[in-house]
């Protein structure tokens, strides 16, 4: 793929866009094309981009080359919601914005085709510009080493120059008489000189302390567990066919440290899939209660829709009863469907008959359409005012007659359509706060068994929508349709005139029930969860989506729960209202902890107050605002109130620390914009972590990778940051402060594409591979996550300090009693080859030298053999020495073995073996008689381990050895017995009443399980909370619906049009935006105004524009290449292609989200013929 | 419990994997093996330090230790030995002329003669050593300063010693035996003489043979030439050692099995000694056929070649008689440190007991029933 700045290119339904483009036209009207931002924001909804209008018209590729137009816009940079620019084309200049722009990482959704021009491409791209560069990362254990292994040089060079000197004195004072014997070799004059030479030689003797193999060593056993995590079966998706894979070695260990965990939530905590679960109708709930454990097992057969031929064979409900009800024709429960099939804005679409398509702007509505659908109000086909629904295989065409569309604030949404019969009627679904207010007095019965109903269904994590109705009299309508228009035509504050208009009608309604719905969380995340915080892992979930979905999402996974002291929701819009949300959640917190200590310890009160209130000194100092100044008086009152200064002022973040209630905080992008900043960064920090759980939504990459950093500078811990998509890029690796661990879900699974699903070039299912490619470890389910750190993780770290341990006894026992130059090649060949586990100390590696030493030293100092001879010449004491030192390490190695398997014996008795088979065959007289110089140790190992006296020695230094190791491990086992312990003792004690010699297996494992049962416990409850609807999607598709202009052209020409608002829903649209993003300078230039007042019916007409031939020679003049025509529909057929990431990524298939059927995605490239193409795979693959 | 319920759906997706699978069954399935080490699940023992096996090991060692020790403490005190320093460093001790005359190459030997007396009768094989003190035969450039192919006959060698006999390699010729340790040979003569009561003096016969090791004697030091008994031809080409009155191949002319490098007073030296004050096997005197005692108690006067200087660097020469036992000579060290360490551990015992007893925060319920 060369796709270089300046090109054109042709994107087709489901494609990833591949560059920044610039939106020339579409196959859509108006040059409308709908993206999903997924991979960028993590918002799943689709977005509406529309091409400037002189540009919509450039349909035909022959045109598109004739384009000539000039950009010039701003340099490349970070931020994801705007851009600006200008398009000098044909001497007139055009404003270009972020509406215009469709952002590399985007899928193009629901339009056929698109052109674009590229303005960034590469690593200019905005994705590109939001992930940071990749750090080599480096574990604490490493750190650790590092410093270790520098320490143990400089002690290395004071044993040197302590032996140097020795060897000074020892020259001078003995040395230089003993020449007679000893003569100094002859550049050696005095005993200085010889002192010198003497500090190199010990270096060199003693450089066996400093472990230089201990690096490759610590390597090879990373590498062993990240083959353990690749060949983890319970880390396997079955359906995806996935492995976990490790793609780095190094940071095994860490995994066992981790503190906190950031996720996403889009495709990591949840599968992206909603599902119609349950609903309630005229105070009867349907859908069985389905217990979050035992799901599998009660669940039955899904329902038999054959009976609709229009139903979705991807749709399961299990309630026979209200597939009954229908069948009965229960007037609420068709009222029921029937709203559901009439109040959305999803749009259909029938390939051929019967097969219908469904795109929703979110995924909740999706769900709705779909499951009124299968229970036979179909909803087939929509014009700009009609709709037309298959009631239980009668087509009904309904008059739409106005669509009061959702937003934030309404949090509903309400049709109203005129029936054939005449009658009108208003639908409406919503929220059930909101939604209750509006009901008819006469519903309050019903309204109390729905509410119980919802919160039974909130409880569950099921996001809940209340639904109503309301008849309207032909009158009401007419004047409230008079009123309406006023509004619409309203100039100033026509939002707010709007609002209150639809508020007019949406009185006195009748409810009729409610939905829930299921954010299909990933198998196992709630328990994953539980157990997570059970080890005291703190989860942040940073997500793109609104707060409500995001709560609500924190809800069902369980991170957030009924008994929780209290969730704090920060969304202030200024710095003074987000510090003082936070001053007030940490207050809370205060409080509560001051309440519950009872005042036992005053001191500490007055501190927590203090703290809180020396936060607000800070601020106030930052010059913010009054209140913190205020507080800031407040705090040296109290410092002046304070009669005893003796207590250490505390930092406010110990002082948080100690909050052992549970708290969450939820705080939104803007807020977070705030908090982030330098002056508030501490005090939200010490307030996040004092939660329980944190959730940011709305969240941009940048922020994302912000907050892993913030936690990362301010606190010691390690972090880990989990997620699917290249929003979360940045987070996995942020630039200068990388998250310690980083992980990728990869979702491998591609349907029917016939790529062979291996991590790494298959694509994901739901979000690219990016992450995944940026990642230490991917996997596919949230769930092995779990495994990972709670089991790899510990596993690693447990045996890589053990082996640290380990490594360093043995080195440092071994240097100081190093006497043969095989033996000290050998030592480290056997014992490296056995990266078993092992503890021991420095002093207890000095201890086990100086006994190894001392003991033969006063044995053979005086003993002789039983035949006369002296046992105490070099040669002896060296074999006694390394045969007891050998032994000793080999019974600490026994001694720090948890977990004898085979192959621990195997090395353990294998290195005593081969230690003395290689003795024996070292001191042999063949190979003497072969090298004497080399083997001068001829004889001595059958000499010296043939006397019983050397024996005793052994056994007594071993003794001497192990004894205190052995009762200060007892005694802290016995005193201080850890939770593994215990766990691995009552195992014990467990499996030896079950059957003595049963198999013992499970260790580990066994106790990740003890914690599991734990959590299960607490998962079972679910407590009663109402949880608010959270609608998924943004306002601004009813316009568009009302307006027609989204509507297929075929579909027009056979609608009745309606021409009330032919362009206003894109000022209204561009209003919004300009609102949204100001500042934005030249967005009045492109202004509505320009586009022309009545195309629609003249294109419509004319059957496409795809006609005005120009002739003149096409020449952009951005891009360094000679732009090339677009070359239509290079179709690539996926899997053919395997040049690697990108250009995998964008030839496969995607699977729809909503159930859209795939359509065989192609790549249009085009491809400049000029100079060598920027190679972008290799940047995104990075 | 969370892993096993993980485990079956698993292995409920394995069974139906096919049918899942379906849209990728083209590919080969990439579950990893399901073999007990690659998921770390190979069965294992896993030991536990508890109160059950911790002070049951402690007193089992305290248990075996303390007899050990005690009798090898009764062992070690029933050997006899004595020790007796004739380095004269005293001007009163006979020895003291011959220090004083200090000399490597004097062509007249210096003799003095050291009496002593025995309290006890030495039954059995004695073992006669010298001992010297603050000799650094454990020097790291002493050590190496010798050419094991030269000492194993090797012609080449023998010719062209090792670089490491520096600066003991040539003198004109190469020396033989080249290196430190060979020039610095113990020449010292030991003789020792029973004086009876009546006055009469009887040497006492002194064993040479059987003082090195065997694999020494027979593998490690070879003379050149083989069993040539005629040595002279042999090492025509080379030198003595600077230090050494007579060349190698006059070690021991009465027997040609014990001249040349395979002299084990020579093999005995060369034996390098692990500590600066050491002791070498010179002579064993073979028990008699007869019923008397090898020494008896009495007056003895021992008989000294001085050659040896160690008065330049403060050296001590002591000539030692031991008897032996089946655990090697007087070594009163082993049987106190068994003891010892057999007692702490017994006391650790029942310090750990007492402490398991009072504080141990294990449930005794749930001690294991052993």
């Amino acid at each position: 793929m060369n796709v270089r700045v300046g090109d054109i290119i042709k994107l087709e339904n489901n494609q990833f866009v591949a560059a920044d483009l610039l939106l020339l036209s579409s196959s859509e009207p108006h040059g409308l094309c709908y993206i999903e931002t997924a991979e960028l924001d993590g918002e799943t909804n689709m977005k509406v981009r529309q091409s400037l209008s002189v540009t919509s018209e450039l349909v035909d590729p022959y045109n598109l080359a004739q384009f000539d137009g000039e950009v010039i816009c701003e340099p490349p940079n970070n931020k994801l919601d705007r851009f600006c620019g200008t398009l000098y084309w044909r001497e007139s200049k055009y404003g270009l914005s972020n509406q215009n722009m469709l952002l590399r990482g985007c899928v193009l959704r629901n339009t056929e085709s698109c052109y674009g021009l590229v303005i960034f491409a590469g690593p200019d791209t905005k994705l590109m510009q939001n992930s940071g560069r990749t750090k080599f990362k480096r574990t604490s254990i490493d750190r650790l080493m590092n410093t270790l292994v520098l320490w143990i040089f400089g002690f290395l060079v004071c044993m040197g120059v302590i032996l140097a000197i020795g060897n000074a004195v020892w020259e001078k004072e003995v040395g230089s008489l003993f020449q007679s014997y000893l003569p100094w070799d002859p550049p050696v004059d005095n005993f200085l000189f010889s002192a010198f030479l003497a500090f190199w030689s010990y270096v060199i003797i003693l450089n066996t302390v400093v472990p230089i193999s201990l690096y490759v060593s610590v390597e090879v056993i990373r590498l062993g567990h990240s083959y353990f995590i690749n060949w983890d079966r319970r880390m396997f998706c079955q359906r995806r066919n996935t492995p976990a894979e490790a793609r780095t070695t190094t940071l095994n260990e860490e995994l066992g440290q981790v503190e906190y965990i950031f996720s996403d939530k889009t495709g990591t905590l949840t599968q992206n899939i909603m599902t119609f679960n349950k609903c309630s109708i005229n105070g009867h709930a349907y859908g069985e209660v389905i217990d979050t454990l035992g799901a599998q097992s009660k669940r039955g057969q899904p329902l038999d829709f054959s009976f609709n031929p229009l139903a979705d064979s991807d749709f399961c409900f299990y309630d026979q009863t209200l597939l009954d009800s229908v069948k009965l024709g229960e007037p609420p429960v068709h009222e029921f469907f029937r709203l559901l099939s009439l109040c959305h804005t999803v749009m259909s679409e029938e390939k051929s008959e019967g097969e219908l398509v469904y795109k929703a702007q979110s995924p909740d509505e999706g769900a709705l359409v779909t499951a009124a659908r299968n229970f036979g109000f179909v909803f087939r086909s929509r014009t700009p005012s009609t709709v037309t629904v298959q009631e239980l295989g009668r087509p009904v065409t309904y008059t739409l007659l106005a669509i009061l569309d959702f937003n934030n604030i309404r949090k509903r949404m309400s049709v109203i359509v005129r029936n054939p019969e005449g009658k009108i009627r208003l639908y409406c679904k919503g929220a059930d706060t909101l939604l209750f207010e509006r009901l008819h007095p006469c519903n309050q019965d019903l309204m109390n068994v729905t509410s119980d109903h919802l919160n039974e269904y909130a409880g569950d994590g099921l996001r809940t929508l209340a639904l109503a109705y309301r008849d309207l009299s032909e009158q009401q309508w007419e004047d409230w349709a008079e009123r309406h228009r006023g509004a619409e035509r309203a100039t100033d504050c026509r939002e707010d005139r709007l609002a209150a208009v639809y508020e007019d009608i949406e009185q006195d309604m009748m409810l009729l029930g409610a939905t829930a719905i299921e954010d299909k969380l990933q198998e196992g995340v709630p328990e994953t969860i539980a157990i997570l915080s059970l080890a005291n892992i703190k989860i942040w979930v940073l997500t793109g989506d609104k707060q409500e979905t995001a709560v609500n999402i924190g809800y069902s996974c369980k991170m957030l729960t009924d008994d929780m002291s209290e969730v704090f929701l920060i969304n202030g819009h200024t710095v003074q209202s987000v510090r003082e949300d936070l001053r007030k959640a940490r207050e809370r917190m205060m409080e509560s902890a001051r309440s519950r200590d009872g005042g036992k310890e005053e001191e500490m009160e007055g501190w927590a107050e203090g703290c809180s209130l020396g936060n607000g000194f800070g601020s106030g100092a930052g010059g913010v605002g009054g209140g913190g100044g205020a507080g800031g008086a407040d705090w040296q009152q109290q410092e002046n109130k304070q009669p005893d200064p003796t207590p250490p002022p505390l930092p406010p973040s110990t002082l948080l620390d100690s909050i052992s209630g549970e708290y969450a905080l939820v705080i939104s992008g803007h807020s977070l914009a705030h908090a982030l900043e330098a002056d508030m960064e501490q005090e939200f920090l010490d307030t996040a972590c004092a939660c329980k759980a944190v959730i940011c939504c709305r969240v941009t990459p940048l922020q994302k990778a912000l907050v892993v950093e913030l936690v990362k500078k301010h606190k010691k811990a390690v972090t880990l940051a989990i997620g699917d998509g290249a929003n979360d890029v940045s987070m996995i690796k942020s630039e200068r402060h990388p998250a310690h661990v980083r992980l990728g879900i990869g979702e491998g699974g591609t349907e029917g594409a016939g790529i062979s699903a291996h991590i790494g070039v298959g694509i994901s299912g739901q979000e690219g591979i990016q992450a995944v490619l940026a990642s230490d470890y991917s996997f596919s389910q949230f769930r092995f996550l779990q495994r990972l750190l709670l089991v790899h993780g510990r596993w690693s770290y447990l045996r890589m300090c053990r082996f640290l341990c380990y490594f360093f006894y043995k080195n440092f026992a071994f240097t100081m009693t190093v006497y043969d130059q095989y033996f000290i090649t050998l030592y480290n060949i056997v014992y490296t080859s056995l990266p078993v586990l092992a503890m021991g100390i420095f002093d207890q590696g000095i201890y086990t030298s100086v006994v190894l030493f001392f003991v033969p030293y006063g044995v053979l100092s005086q003993a002789a053999r039983n035949d006369g001879i002296p046992l105490a010449d070099y040669q002896t004491f060296a074999v006694t020495v390394a045969t007891s030192l050998v032994i000793v390490v080999s019974v600490q190695i026994s001694l720090d073995t948890g977990y004898w398997t085979a192959i621990n014996h195997f090395f353990v008795w294998g290195s005593l073996g081969a230690y003395f088979t290689i003795l024996f065959t070292m001191h042999s007289n063949i190979l003497f008689s072969i090298f004497p110089n080399q083997f001068c140790f001829a004889g001595s190992a059958q000499n010296t381990l043939g006397q019983p006296v050397v024996w005793l020695t052994i056994a007594l230094a071993t003794v001497v050895c192990i004894v205190p190791v052995l009762a200060f491990r007892f005694l802290k086992l016995d005193l201080k017995p850890q939770l593994s312990d215990t766990v691995r003792y009552t195992q014990l004690v467990r499996q030896k009443k079950r059957k003595p010699g049963g198999r013992g297996g499970r260790g580990a494992s066994g106790g990740a399980g003890g914690l599991g049962g734990g959590a299960l416990g607490r998962l079972g409850r679910a407590g009663s909370r109402r949880s608010g609807y959270a609608f998924a999607h943004q306002e601004g598709f009813g316009e568009l619906i009302t307006s027609g202009k989204n509507m297929r052209l075929s579909s027009l020409a056979l609608a009745t049009f309606a021409s009330r608002h032919s362009s206003s829903w894109i000022d209204t649209l561009r209003k919004k935006k300009q609102q949204q993003g100001p500042g934005q300078p030249s967005g009045g230039e492109s202004s509505p105004a320009s586009i022309p007042t009545a195309p629609l019916s003249t294109s419509s007409s004319l059957l496409g524009p795809q006609d005005v031939p120009a002739e003149e020679p096409a020449h952009t003049p951005l891009g360094p290449a000679y732009s090339s025509a677009v070359t239509p529909t290079l179709a690539r057929s996926p899997g053919a292609d395997s040049t690697g990431g990108w250009a995998i990524s964008l030839g496969a298939v995607q699977e729809a989200l909503f159930g859209w059927r795939g359509v065989g995605a192609r790549v249009s490239g085009a491809s400049s013929p000029g100079p060598p193409p920027i190679a972008e795979e290799s940047s995104l693959a990075e | 419990m969370m892993a096993t319920s993980y485990n079956a759906k698993e292995e409920d997706g394995h069974r139906s994997g096919p049918s899942i699978t379906a849209g990728v069954s083209t590919d080969r399935s990439k579950k990893p093996d399901n073999t007990a080490f690659k998921q770390q699940r190979l069965p294992a023992w896993q030991p536990i330090l508890t109160a059950g096996t911790v002070l049951p090991a402690f007193f089992a060692i305290g248990v075996i230790f303390i007899p050990i020790g005690i009798g090898l403490y009764v062992t070690s005190n029933n050997i006899k030995e004595f020790e007796i320093d004739y380095t004269g460093v005293d001007t009163y001790s006979p020895c003291f002329n011959c220090s004083q005359s200090y000399s490597w190459n004097s062509t007249k030997p210096c003799t003095c003669v050291v009496s002593f007396s025995l309290d006890q009768a030495f039954e059995g094989n004695v073992f006669m050593y010298y001992g010297l003190s603050n000799f650094y035969q454990n020097h790291r450039r002493y050590v190496k300063s010798r050419d094991d192919r030269q000492l194993n006959g090797d012609m080449s060698a023998l010719t062209d010693p090792s670089k490491e006999c520096e600066p003991y390699r040539k003198n004109v010729k190469p020396i033989a035996p080249c290196g430190a340790i060979a020039n610095s040979l113990f020449n010292d003569t030991l003789e020792l003489n029973y004086i009876f009561l009546n006055g009469t003096q009887v040497q006492i016969p002194l064993s040479k043979k059987g003082i090195a090791w065997w694999t020494d004697k027979h593998v490690k030091f070879r003379n050149p030439g083989g069993n040539n008994s005629n040595l002279l031809p042999v090492f025509q080409d080379t030198t003595k050692p600077i230090n050494w009155a007579k060349p190698v191949y006059e070690l021991d002319i009465t027997d040609p099995d014990n001249n040349g490098f395979i002299n084990e007073d020579f093999i005995v030296w060369m034996r390098t000694a692990a500590l600066p004050t050491f002791r070498k096997l010179y002579r064993i005197i073979q028990k008699n056929s007869m019923m008397t005692p090898t020494l008896p108690r009495g007056n003895y006067t021992l008989h000294i070649t001085y050659n040896y200087p160690v008065r330049s660097f403060d050296g001590r020469k002591r000539m030692i008689l031991s008897t032996i036992s089946w655990m090697g000579g007087k070594n009163p060290f082993l049987g106190i440190a068994y003891i010892t360490v057999g007692s702490i551990c017994f006391f650790l015992g029942v310090v750990l007991f007492i402490i398991h007893q009072k504080y141990g925060n294990r449930s005794k319920g749930a001690e294991i029933p052993s």
